[in-house]
């Protein structure tokens, strides 16, 4: 007998799981934006921009972080690359934005300042049809899977695994960095895109699309992680453990490692190439600076300060060290790396489960 | 020895599984009109010029019991390893039955033609339950896109609490299996091989690290399914060969040194030197 999809669905999470979703779906979905919405400013409840813009910034993190524990903690697959899905996918939405500007640019043209500056007369083609909203979300699904896919079908095949695969990533971004650091490349070169005015027609900056963004966010950040529970308790998740412990036992047993590596792969890369569309209008830019490999390498540290391999700890270390990252920044700008470092270090020796390793020893303590 | 020949054609026409070949006029799966399961011919390998195998011919027929022995290094890992995709042979044909030419097949497609494994070391999914590594070998369609929406049927479910049983570990199913006995793992790997429904099975030292009373079982379990199956057994442990009672075959230094029921190959004087010599 076959069991209806939504019912394997409503089976990837335990009770609590759901009650914990349902509260969260209920703070940042209704809540937070009717108290910044609705509380007049200088009220205590009222939730001011800077909150609502450091939230929906964080829950793109999140999406990311989900994705990475995706491929490194189920399928044993570090990536230190995917900072440039996640800057893929800002772009892409990044360039309708630019479009969305119109002739309210410093320039009055038609074209990006940018194009204007550097002397350009029409759009070059690969900007074709990013004045479409719909066109966009297909780029912002497409182009990072496309890129995950063709490059990890020949890392894959080649069997390429563990350091070197991370090494190969890191220096994936970094090319990327630096192809989009040229002006020739038609992406705004060191500046990137930023100065955007709207979307859809609606102002950029009201407090109606802030709050649109940030439930939007909050909205894409649960499915990603129920897609995530989905995938790890089903027989997919479990051949990926399996592949991640003893790939060449799961050859023996029939099954091809290629497939379900390029599966998750991709499916991670547009996860974040979504966190990065989400992400581009709340900060207001994008530029190749979101490719750096220390950004790809902060990504895995959330993971790691989380604990691998349980989806909800990734999301709490995102959080977590942005958190301390925006209180940091603030405070000592100049010992940000240091303590990022020293963090996880600390994790690695201490913590190697995460903060949710960290939460089971406490508990069974405590039950003990 | 009865093979039912029958049996195994319809066994394997579904390509349920992924591995029909469409268009050809073949049929899918093994072809064991002549009664061979196995064909190895003058297969040679060698590790930076160190001939692990030299020269190697074997057949195994459809249902038989083949125990293969000899010294350490002779080579036996190493012959399946070509058998299973593992290591392409330098020179050679290693065949499937009368069609599939094993050394143009990857990994999964050579499991799935119906070949499972034994390794020497146990590999097991440590991570995973004890059923779930059972769930994960059970024959079924396993490529990625019926994996995602797979849900184990009532049917599977009975055919994994059978197999525990049949390996003993029915009162382990739910724990790790990184947590089992070094006997018990072996056991574990037998089931998931078992759950692979294989027509060869390829055991390699099946019973090191087994009790006595482990062992005797293990040996009628593998006796109870040749005929049905093809067994190669690599062991040392001769009052386990003895038990299986099947042709044995002695590899010595990468080829076929002797081949005869047990008595014979024990009295052969080459054999006698090379077990005396080493
Ligand atoms: N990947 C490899 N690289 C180099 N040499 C190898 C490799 N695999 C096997 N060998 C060598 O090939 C020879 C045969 O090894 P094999 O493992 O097949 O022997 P075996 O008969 O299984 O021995 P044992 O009884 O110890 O398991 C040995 O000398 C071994 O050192
Ligand atoms: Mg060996």
């Amino acid at each position: 007998m076959r069991t209806p999809f939504t019912i394997r669905v409503l089976a990837a999470m335990p009770r609590s799981g759901w009650i914990a979703m349902g509260l969260f779906a209920a703070i940042t979905l209704v809540l937070m934006p009717a108290l910044h919405l609705f509380v007049p400013e200088g009220h205590p409840f009222h939730v001011s921009n800077y909150v609502i813009t450091l939230g929906g910034k964080i829950m793109c993190y999140a999406i990311v972080a989900v994705a990475m524990d995706l491929v490194w903690g189920y399928a044993g697959i570090l990536s230190l690359g995917h900072g440039m899905f996640f800057a893929l996918g800002g772009y892409a939405f990044g360039m309708y934005l630019m479009r969305g500007i119109g002739t309210d640019g410093s320039y009055q043209s038609h074209l990006p300042d940018f194009m204007v500056f550097l002397d350009w007369k029409e759009l070059p083609w690969y900007w074709a049809g990013s004045d479409s909203f719909v066109l966009t979300l297909i780029l912002v699904l497409a182009v990072p899977s496309l890129v995950a896919f063709v490059f990890g079908y020949f890392a894959f095949r080649s069997r390429i695994k563990g350091v070197y695969f991370a090494i190969i990533t890191q220096a994936l971004t970094f090319a990327a960095m630096l192809l989009f650091f040229r002006n020739e490349t038609g992406f705004g070169g060191n500046n990137g895109f930023t100065d955007f005015k709207r979307i859809l027609g609606y102002d950029i900056t009201s407090p109606e699309m802030r709050a649109t963004l940030f439930a939007l966010s909050a909205l894409a950040l649960m499915l990603a992680l129920l897609a995530g529970r989905y995938l790890a308790t089903s027989k997919f998740g479990r051949v990926l453990a399996a592949i991640r412990d003893a790939e060449s036992r799961v050859m023996f047993i029939g099954y091809n490692p290629l497939h379900y590596k390029l599966f998750i792969w991709t499916f991670s890369a547009m996860l974040c190439g979504i966190a990065g569309a989400l992400y581009v209008p709340q900060v207001g830019i994008i530029n190749p600076g979101e490719m750096s490999p220390a950004n790809s390498i902060e990504i895995a540290i959330w993971v790691a300060v989380g604990g691998r391999g349980t989806l909800i700890g990734p999301i709490i270390g995102a959080g977590l060290v942005n958190g301390f990252k925006s209180f940091f920044t603030v405070a000592f700008p100049e010992y940000w790396l240091f303590f990022l470092g020293a963090l996880f270090v600390g994790v690695t020796l201490w913590l190697p489960e995460g903060v949710v390793g960290l939460w089971k020893r406490i508990r069974a303590r405590v039950a003990a | 020895m009865s093979t039912n020949l029958t049996d195994y054609d319809t066994d394997n026409r579904g390509g349920e599984d992924g591995t029909q070949v469409v268009g050809h006029i073949l049929q899918p799966g093994v072809d064991l009109s002549h009664k061979v399961i196995l064909y190895l011919e003058a297969i040679s390998v060698s590790f930076d010029g160190f001939k692990a195998l030299n020269n190697l011919n074997l057949t195994i027929d459809a249902g038989e019991l083949r125990c293969i022995i000899g010294p350490n290094g002779a080579g036996k890992t190493t012959m399946m390893d070509v058998i299973t995709g593992k290591t392409r042979p330098d020179a050679g044909t290693c065949f499937f039955g009368q069609t599939l030419d094993l050394t143009r097949m990857t990994e999964p497609e050579i499991a799935h033609a119906g070949i499972g494994r034994k390794f020497q070391k146990p590999t097991i999914f440590e991570n995973h339950t004890v059923f779930e590594n059972l769930e994960l070998a059970m024959k079924t369609d396993k490529r990625a896109w019926a994996s995602l929406f797979a849900w184990l049927s009532q049917e599977g479910r009975d055919r994994i609490t059978d197999t525990l049983k049949q390996v003993r570990l029915d009162h382990e199913a739910d724990r790790p299996a990184g947590l089992l006995s070094h006997g018990q793992k072996q056991w574990l790997e037998i089931g998931m091989l078992l759950m692979q429904e294989p027509q060869l099975l390829l055991l390699d030292e099946p019973v090191a690290g087994m009790t006595d009373d482990e062992t005797e079982r293990t040996g009628e379990l593998f006796k109870s399914l040749a005929g049905k199956h093809s067994l190669v057994v690599v062991e040392h442990d001769m009052a386990f060969i003895e038990q299986l009672g099947g042709k044995v075959t002695v590899l010595h230094e990468g080829s076929v040194l002797a081949e005869g029921d047990l008595a014979t190959v024990q009295a052969d004087p080459r054999v006698i030197e090379v077990y005396l010599g080493r």
